[in-house]
């Protein structure tokens, strides 16, 4: 065992140069590829909660397309999709003779609000997925949560505190897209590297055969981000203000396109249930007190609870079953996380948002369907 | 015959119009090239889309579930089994799937040799060493990608873009969602045709090379435009839609219907998926 450990700790050693080596040449290549997670870098169960976490958005966006909007929007989704598929084909030549692609997310953004841009994007991002091959149909989740949802919330985000109430032709639209579209993609490149960092961490084989994406969070994080914050996310910022000066001078009207359609102060879905929403916070914050309580909730007794509780024999059928089923967090712990009580909580976090997603989506699926509403 | 006067020392770097104009005509070309396959008479080809959809997305769950890298090897064989009975040339399908995309993954798997602590394999120069479980995470993830984008190719190569479209309504995806795909993809053709003849007409006028703030604006100015483009062909096609009585509700003429050999390779195909889930995982 110790030769093994003085190889590694030689390897240790050895990695700095080469590493540098490869993040130059690993940087380059990152920015000429958009940030595309292909199927086997996650996890099936990682991708399943990227879906969850992304579903609200989606159910959101097709609300405001249905709703709030009127039939107009589905050209209008169609061609912006469209145009933020063929933009991120487009070369934008770097000084220093190099050329790097901009994802476009930052721009739909500004011109069509941050809920209708993930419309827009996640419909590019499927047509790649089915047709291209670029990014994994099971990953879809996690790149629509990356570049659907991430990057423009963030962008917009940025953009309007810039330029919120400024006129059309005011320079600090440009200065604020410039920031947007560079925030937007360096936090999207952030929570991708977070989603390949978790795996290794999660899924492994007994020996220690990662199965997954390999990295641990303290590669793929640097990996990710130091490249995009340098090259891409400069790119993603350059391209928009490059845009929005164009669009200064050629179009203003595209500008005021989302202060015209927005119905004002969409607050309604949490000021309506805000009640519900705190009580449920309340209810989070408290669960850290079932920890003090000793023992297994009567009647959830696990199969080894069950002999420890004086029952002689295992039901054969029960024996049988509990290794059908393993669940992505065994027993609430998680066993990368060394504290036990605060894999306990957040387990409980997981739980309820995955839950409330689940709910919050089958609602909608059974209230939402009537044609005639949109 | 005659070759053309090429002179390697004096061809110009190529420029950035120049790698757009390549990327938009490979795009083109290789949408073409599906449809092309997807009329073929193959195995693939005669099946029910809805059966093809739902079998591709399972096929890749299994992939993806799977411990087991010889289970992953035995679906990548059924992958090449299926798209040498459709038809498509397996040289074609081989590069498509592991010369232009898994590069990304290739690049990103090499250091995963050196980096994985475990058993060491080969002692190479430097002091670099390749661990056993190196290998096989490496070569997990490579298998991973690759099979899961065959599956992913086959689908598309076999199966007409409009059908995809209409069999995703199986899995529960919006009408209104399925239209605006449909619509997207359509007009993808369009503004790179656009776009095609907006960098085509540019680079016919330029006489010496452009430096990098003049290439920087000209990008732009082509985003804008594409952009103003593509506001201005929605609200059109919006007034076409409506003209010919679009009522806020797309419809769709559902004519797939379940035949026997449907019925029968999807049989066989679920039964391979679920040996291959329960195989992958013990």
């Amino acid at each position: 065992m110790s030769q093994y450990k003085a190889a590694f700790e030689l390897l240790i050693k050895k990695i700095p140069r080469a590493l540098i080596l490869y993040y130059g040449v690993f940087a380059i290549w990152l920015c000429t590829t958009a940030m595309h997670i292909p199927d086997g870098y996650l996890s099936p169960a990682t991708s399943i909660i990227m879906f969850a976490l992304v579903l609200p958005f989606w159910v959101m966006g097709v609300r405001k397309l249905r709703e709030k909007m009127t039939a107009r929007n589905v050209p209008l989704v169609a061609l912006i999709a469209a145009f933020s598929f063929v933009i991120m084909m487009f070369n934008v030549p770097l000084p220093g003779g190099t050329t790097a692609h901009a994802v476009g997310g930052a721009l739909a953004a500004i011109i069509l609000g941050p809920e209708i841009a993930t419309m827009a994007i996640t419909i590019a991002l499927v047509i790649q997925a089915f047709f291209f091959g670029d990014g994994g149909i099971l990953a879809i989740g996690a790149n629509c949560f990356n570049m659907a949802v991430v990057l423009p919330y963030v962008s917009y985000a940025i953009y309007q505190a810039f330029s919120k109430n400024q006129p059309p032709t005011s320079k600090r639209r440009i200065v604020g897209a410039a920031a947007g579209g560079w925030a937007g993609l360096t936090v999207a490149a952030f929570f991708a590297a977070v989603e390949f960092g978790i795996q290794p961490m999660f899924f492994h084989t007994v020996n220690g055969t990662p199965l997954y994406a390999p990295y641990p969070l303290s590669i793929s994080i640097p990996a990710m981000v130091i490249p995009h914050a340098l090259i891409a996310s400069v790119v993603e910022g350059l391209v928009t203000a490059l845009v929005v000066i164009y669009l200064q001078r050629a179009n203003q009207p595209a500008l005021e396109f989302v202060k015209k359609t927005e119905i004002a102060s969409e607050l309604s879905g949490f000021a309506k249930w805000r009640a519900l929403w705190i009580a449920l916070a309340v209810m989070l914050a408290i669960v850290p007190i079932g920890l003090l309580a000793p023992g297994t909730a009567w009647g959830e007794w696990g199969t080894e609870q069950l002999s420890q509780l004086g029952l002689s024999f295992i039901p054969q059928g029960m024996a049988n079953l509990s290794g059908l089923w393993s669940a992505p967090l065994p027993g609430y712990d998680l066993p990368a996380l060394k504290n036990a009580n605060l894999a306990y909580i957040l387990s409980g976090i997981t739980g309820t948002i995955i839950i409330g997603l689940t709910v919050w989506l089958f609602t909608m699926l059974v209230t939402q369907r009537k044609p005639e509403s949109m | 015959m005659a070759k053309f006067p090429r002179s390697s020392k004096h061809t110009p770097r190529s420029g950035f119009v120049e790698k757009t104009l390549v990327d938009i005509n490979n795009t083109l070309e290789q949408s073409l090239f599906a449809e092309q396959n997807a009329r073929k008479q193959g195995l693939l080809q005669g099946l029910d889309p809805r059966l093809k959809i739902v079998a591709l997305l399972l096929l890749v769950l299994a992939v993806n579930l799977s411990h087991n890298i010889l289970i992953i090897l035995v679906l990548y064989f059924l992958a090449l089994w299926l798209a040498f009975f459709s038809k498509i040339s397996l040289v074609f399908f081989i590069k498509r799937v592991w010369l232009l995309i898994p590069f990304f993954t290739g690049i990103v798997a090499l250091p995963a040799l050196f980096i994985t602590p475990g058993s060491i394999l080969v002692h190479l120069p430097l002091g670099l060493v390749i661990t056993n479980t190196g290998v096989m995470t490496a070569a997990f993830l490579l298998l991973r990608v690759g099979t899961s984008v065959s599956f992913a190719v086959l689908l598309i190569l076999t199966t007409p873009w409009n059908s995809v479209l209409k069999a995703l309504g199986v899995l529960r995806v919006p009408a209104v969602i399925i239209l605006i795909l449909g619509m997207t993809y359509r007009y993808v053709h369009l503004l790179l045709h656009i776009t095609n003849d907006m960098f085509l007409s540019r680079k016919s006028r330029l006489l010496r090379r452009m430096n990098g703030s003049e290439e920087r604006h000209l990008v732009a100015a082509t985003s804008g435009t594409l952009l103003n483009k593509s506001l201005q062909v929605s609200s059109e096609v919006f007034l076409a839609m409506q003209s010919r009585g679009f009522r806020n509700y797309p419809r769709t003429m559902d004519t797939f219907k379940m035949r026997w050999r449907d019925w029968l390779s999807g049989g066989v195909v679920f039964i391979t998926i679920g040996l291959a889930i329960w195989l992958g995982r013990l």
